[in-house]
């Protein structure tokens, strides 16, 4: 099955999209969170399950960019010294866009899980029910993931 | 237009812009009035890869963009501004090609080879399937001629519509009979030589 061109997406999805923004960031923010959004959904959509549930995956992916937005805001008022080192995330979710590329070259099934567990925000017994195996094959898969993008110094 | 469209307008272009500096956008399209209808223009990076009829249907043929070349498309009117300007300049007579890169990934092979060798027949002048083969150095490939015209990514900026039966009869056309016959018309007025049937060396 093949994904439909990415404009169907923005025209679908975009103003769902730009309500999740306009909830969750000030009014001078909500354009850099949309774009932000998008242009990340851009640049993983070639690596993505075709079934995903899009508009599920889309507002998890604005969420993330509102809070990634709040962080920054929050640091900027705060810090008297503009350029403090990045604090090391508590979780192991990946912020970074770029990870996509190193996503998209695990095997298969982390692939999927990674994407299903971080992207689209599914507890694993949802994985199960979308890509088979066991709870415990997910889990080992999706870490077994996360090892290798660390290793590529990815957080 | 409603302040909700004109906002995603908004938001659309910065999307376009932000999706070009991360080199993402991989085929950008827009859509262009003609006297032959409105075309599709799609471009990658490397040029226009794909000029499509209404009769062929936008949508199929984005789909079948985003399966063949890339799933990242995005309407980005602005990346073919170049061709639409000298296509409109084509349709008035004050041009006699389209000049810009194309892509030719979706032709391999032999038909590749055929639509390359189109620009050697003049604006204004036609060739017979026959004398295209012997262009391309295949003179009993008549037949894979024709299919090749036929499946022309780029009509238009390879002018197929050069290519005529050998009894004189027109023949098929992707844009379907009737824009085939605007297209050699509009040609023979502005060369001022209907229906010579000479090619370029």
């Amino acid at each position: 099955m093949s994904l439909p061109p990415f404009e169907l997406v923005v025209r679908e999805h975009g103003p769902r999209v730009l309500a999740v923004c306009r909830g969750r960031v000030e009014a001078a923010d909500v354009d850099d969170a949309w774009s932000e959004t998008f242009v990340a959904a851009l640049r993983a959509w070639p690596d993505l399950p075709a079934d995903l549930d899009v508009e599920a995956w889309l507002v998890t992916v604005a969420r993330r960019k509102c809070i990634d937005i709040h962080r920054a805001r929050s640091r900027r008022r705060t810090d008297p010294v503009a350029e403090l080192p990045e604090r090391a995330t508590e979780d192991p979710e990946p912020q970074d866009e770029g990870v996509w590329r190193h996503v998209a070259a695990l095997p298969h099934k982390q692939r999927h899980v990674i994407t299903y567990r971080y992207l689209g925000g599914l507890s694993y017994a949802q994985i199960v029910d979308l890509v088979g195996g066991s709870e415990a094959a997910a889990r080992r898969a999706a870490s077994d993931g996360l090892k290798t993008l660390r290793e590529k110094e990815i957080r | 237009m409603s302040t909700t469209d004109t906002e995603m307008d908004r938001l659309h272009d910065l999307l376009v812009a932000r999706a070009g500096d991360a080199d993402l956008l991989d085929v950008a399209y827009r859509v262009h009035d003609s006297p032959v209808g409105a075309l599709l223009l799609a471009a990658t990076g490397r040029g226009v890869v794909r000029v499509a009829f209404d009769s062929e249907g936008h949508d199929a043929v984005l789909a079948d963009l985003a399966e063949r070349v890339s799933p990242r498309v995005l309407s980005a009117p602005g990346r073919l501004d170049a061709a639409a300007r000298q296509l409109d300049d084509y349709f008035a007579g004050r041009a006699t090609s389209v000049e810009v890169p194309v892509d030719l990934q979706l032709l391999g092979g032999y038909r590749r080879e055929v639509v390359e060798a189109l620009p050697r027949i003049a604006y204004g002048r036609t060739a017979t399937y026959a004398e295209v083969a012997g262009l391309t150095g295949r003179p009993r490939a008549v037949r894979a001629v024709g299919s090749a015209c036929a499946n022309n990514p780029v009509p238009l900026l390879l002018p197929c519509h050069r290519v005529v039966r050998s009894d004189g009869s027109e023949g098929g056309y992707r844009g379907g009979p009737e824009a085939k016959h605007l297209l050699l018309r509009l040609e023979a007025e502005g060369e001022g030589t209907v229906g010579g049937s000479t090619v370029a060396p």
